[in-house]
């Protein structure tokens, strides 16, 4: 039998090797990614403890976190095709403008 | 066992259409319109293209007419959708502050759009969806729906944000209000995770009662702990969308880089909108975490206390050297955010009118020095310097005057409404008694001289400095009307503060409990 | 026996999840969170959390990573590798910062070490998910249906050409 730590502790190693890839990370598609990860992690913490306390808002949660994280990818990567395109045309190499 | 009594569970329709019809009219008529809008944009030519702006306007003006016969309807809470949403004061006097802002900041865009060439019904529908997720989020009794109607207001605010689809400022300011929006958002959702994992609820109101069991109960240290990381968390979310210290960063950058009359909305409804759910998750769900500043426990006042003067602090030191005015005005947002976590601070009655009458005077205050900004984009200039400020005085004497009792409505100072939503919030904390408290009031009356400094420079621009461009201003009269009701209201809260104060303490009421 | 599954389960998923911090190439990055996904979506099973499970795939793998994985492709990565000038002292506040993250994550974690196991009567079927869905959680449900239309409206306002 698993404990239901494990699951915790897993959980929360990747929230932390998301987070810390968001802050090492340099360019936007992977940062956009590490986001995903954390969103992960929450939602296997989230599952574990709605099966621990046999409560299903826990899982319903995770529905609507995915739900959400489709829309904003869909917006996310949007946004990342006009930078690209905006870029393209004008200047590649130069800085950005505002520091991240 | 479980599973049977899920399977035999039925939605009762007629109970869900009667609490639709009866809890979320205004929300509905929102959305519904801004799904009108859309289908009009097919049907105009682009001379007509302003016709979406006035549909928006007049779907705004139905859900203010439904909310309007709400305030007489209601007098007690009133939940619904098995306890997703409530109604009361707090969440009507908010939804009244969304509506202004967006009626404020669709009547600004008007002309700005035209300007930019970017006139199109997509920008007005989704500032309408924007309004029906603030709305939303106002009325929100459980963490997910407030989770969902949070996102609903963000994402659009992303997509508003890149909106000016040319300008490669506007698509990085976007990006990089994006990446730390959902960032925060997975904060956020962890810190929901362990409120969750300890109580098994995501009711606002149930959450509290539990964490309360369980304090009297098993091991108060442990479920101690992990509260408090899952408020640390939920904090921490929150100071990103409300712009604190350290959590700032994204701020500056985003309002330079968005289109104008977005800032504009930015720096109003989903700031406040975040106020909203702030003082709802603390106040209704984490009651039990308060603490105080005795030093006995810590709890969130510790933590808002620091932050609060850190963000007052920064803001204003940051914003003395800027020669940007739209940056200068994000800076000065940021001290703003400062100031209003007081009234969470205070926790007393005087601090919550505090609270939400500055939220309210801000929508009219900060709406109109942007709209004064606004107005200064034309063809060829960006106007978004303080120095294209100069000389305004000759060219638009009414707009120099306005400005000027805008920006001493900022600073706080006696006629104006500024001046009374900083006495409340400053009243609350000397009504504490309590010394830490009191050096912070004094920390945020220093605070208040020193923005006195940066505001003066957009006076001394417009009054003393020769015109730099002969260029006549972008005027057109909505932007007229939005700037002289904003005044009128600005002088009118100043000058006869005491109905509005009644109008608040409709949301006080909640906050208090009673 | 169980235990075994969730050893090998973890593994893969924490093997992606590194993977993920430590490649700089956005596209092998895609594809490690594509296999802590798939990781994830066994735990769920062992979890009984069988609906989760399988929107787990649909979803996040299915639409989320490929859409990730068209744009990538789509553009030239090298271009947009160089895209944030960040400052450089973000780097040496990543592992502090990390540390206490742990140090925290582990404390609590050791609170809930005496609960039992999470055997779980099967509650996470599509039916019982569906009927939640449809009487408790209705109005967010309604609610997501106008962010995705949000979503939507914006994605192809941003993304259409003049």
């Amino acid at each position: 039998m698993v404990p239901m730590s494990w699951y915790l502790a897993l959980g929360a190693v990747l929230f932390t090797i998301g987070a810390v890839s968001v802050i090492v990370k340099r360019d936007i598609l992977s940062m956009l990614l590490a986001i995903e990860l954390m969103l992960n992690s929450v939602n296997l913490t989230l599952v574990t403890f709605s099966s621990y306390f046999r409560e299903l808002s826990g899982q319903i949660l995770v529905f609507f976190v995915m739900v959400v994280a489709a829309a904003e990818a869909g917006v996310g990567l949007a946004i990342v095709v006009l930078l690209f395109r905006n870029r393209q045309t004008v200047d590649v190499d130069q800085a950005s403008m505002l520091k991240l | 066992m479980n599973i049977m009594l899920l399977i035999q569970a039925k939605p009762d329709w007629q109970v869900l259409a009667q609490d639709a019809a009866r809890l979320l009219m205004p929300e509905m008529l929102v959305i519904l319109f801004a799904c009108f809008v859309l289908v009009l944009e097919f049907m105009l030519t682009p001379e007509q293209r302003r016709w979406a702006a006035y549909l928006s306007l007049a779907g705004l003006g139905a859900a203010g007419l439904s909310l309007a016969l709400m305030f007489v309807k209601f007098t007690t809470a009133e939940v619904g959708f098995y306890e997703m949403v409530v109604v009361d004061g707090f969440a009507l006097v908010f939804k009244v502050i969304f509506l202004l802002a967006a009626i404020f900041t669709i009547a600004l865009s008007i002309k700005f759009l035209d300007v930019e060439n970017e006139q199109r019904g997509e920008y007005y529908s989704l500032i309408l969806f924007a309004t029906a997720g603030m709305m939303f989020m106002a009325s929100g009794a459980d963490l997910l729906s407030i989770f969902i109607s949070f996102e609903l207001m963000a994402l659009t605010t992303y997509i508003l944000v890149a909106y000016l689809k040319r300008d490669r400022r506007s698509n990085e300011a976007a990006m990089k209000y994006f990446l730390l929006g959902i960032f925060s958002s997975g904060i956020f959702l962890y810190g929901m995770s362990l409120i969750y994992g300890l109580t098994a609820e995501t009711n606002l109101t149930k959450i509290a009662d539990t964490l309360a069991r369980l304090a009297r109960q098993q091991a108060p240290q442990a479920t101690g702990f992990v509260a408090m990381a899952g408020m640390i968390f939920i904090a921490a979310a929150m100071f990103f969308k409300i712009a604190a210290v350290p959590f700032h960063m994204w701020c500056p950058d985003a309002y330079e880089g968005a289109p104008t009359s977005v800032t504009a909305f930015m720096s109003v409804g989903p700031k406040a909108a975040a106020f909203a759910i702030f003082a709802r998750i603390f106040i209704d769900g984490l009651p039990g975490l308060r603490g105080d500043l005795t030093g006995e426990s810590f709890g969130w006042v510790g933590l808002l206390a620091i932050v609060s003067a850190l963000t007052m602090t920064w803001g204003n030191i940051a914003a003395l050297t800027q020669n940007s005015a739209k940056r200068l005005m994000a800076y000065s947002s940021i001290s703003h955010a400062g100031y209003l976590l007081l009234g969470l601070i205070a926790g007393n009655e005087t601090g919550y009118i505090g609270l939400v009458i500055y939220l309210f005077v801000y929508v009219f205050m900060n709406l109109g020095a942007w709209g004064v900004i606004v107005a200064q984009r034309r063809a060829s200039i960006l106007g978004e310097r303080v120095d294209d400020f100069n000389g305004l005085i000759h060219r638009s004497p009414g707009m120099a005057v306005m400005m000027t009792i805008f920006l001493l409505s900022l600073t706080g100072i006696p006629p104006t409404a500024g001046f009374v939503g900083k006495y409340f919030l400053f009243a609350g904390l000397i009504e504490t008694g309590n010394a830490w408290l009191i050096a912070l009031c004094v920390l945020a009356v220093i605070n208040t001289a020193i923005s006195l400094y940066y505001y003066a420079r957009f006076i001394k621009a417009m009054f003393m400095s020769d015109v730099k461009e002969e260029e006549p201003l972008a005027l057109s009269t909505s932007l007229r009307a939005t700037l002289v009701t904003a005044t009128v209201m600005v002088l009118l809260v100043g000058v006869y503060p005491r109905p509005f104060i009644a109008f608040t303490e409709n949301a006080t009421r909640h906050l208090l409990g009673l | 026996m169980e235990q075994l599954f969730f050893v090998i389960f973890a593994g893969i998923a924490l093997i992606g999840a590194v993977n993920l911090l430590l490649r700089r190439n956005p596209l092998y990055a895609a594809l490690s969170l594509l296999t802590t996904m798939a990781a994830l979506t066994g735990l769920y099973i062992m979890l009984k959390a069988y609906f989760i499970a399988v929107i787990q795939v649909i979803i996040y793998a299915g639409a989320i990573v490929v859409l990730f994985l068209f744009v990538i492709m789509l553009f030239n990565i090298r271009a947009v590798e160089r895209q944030t000038d960040r400052r450089g002292y973000l780097k040496w506040l990543a592992l502090p910062f990390a540390i206490i993250l742990i140090g925290q994550f582990l404390y609590i974690v050791r609170l809930f070490e005496e609960n039992p196991t999470p055997v779980g009567t099967e509650i996470g079927f599509t039916e019982a998910v569906g009927r939640k869905l449809f009487t408790a959680y209705l109005l967010p449900f309604e609610l997501t249906s106008v962010l995705i239309l949000a979503a939507i409206i914006g994605a192809v306002v941003l993304a259409q050409k003049e």
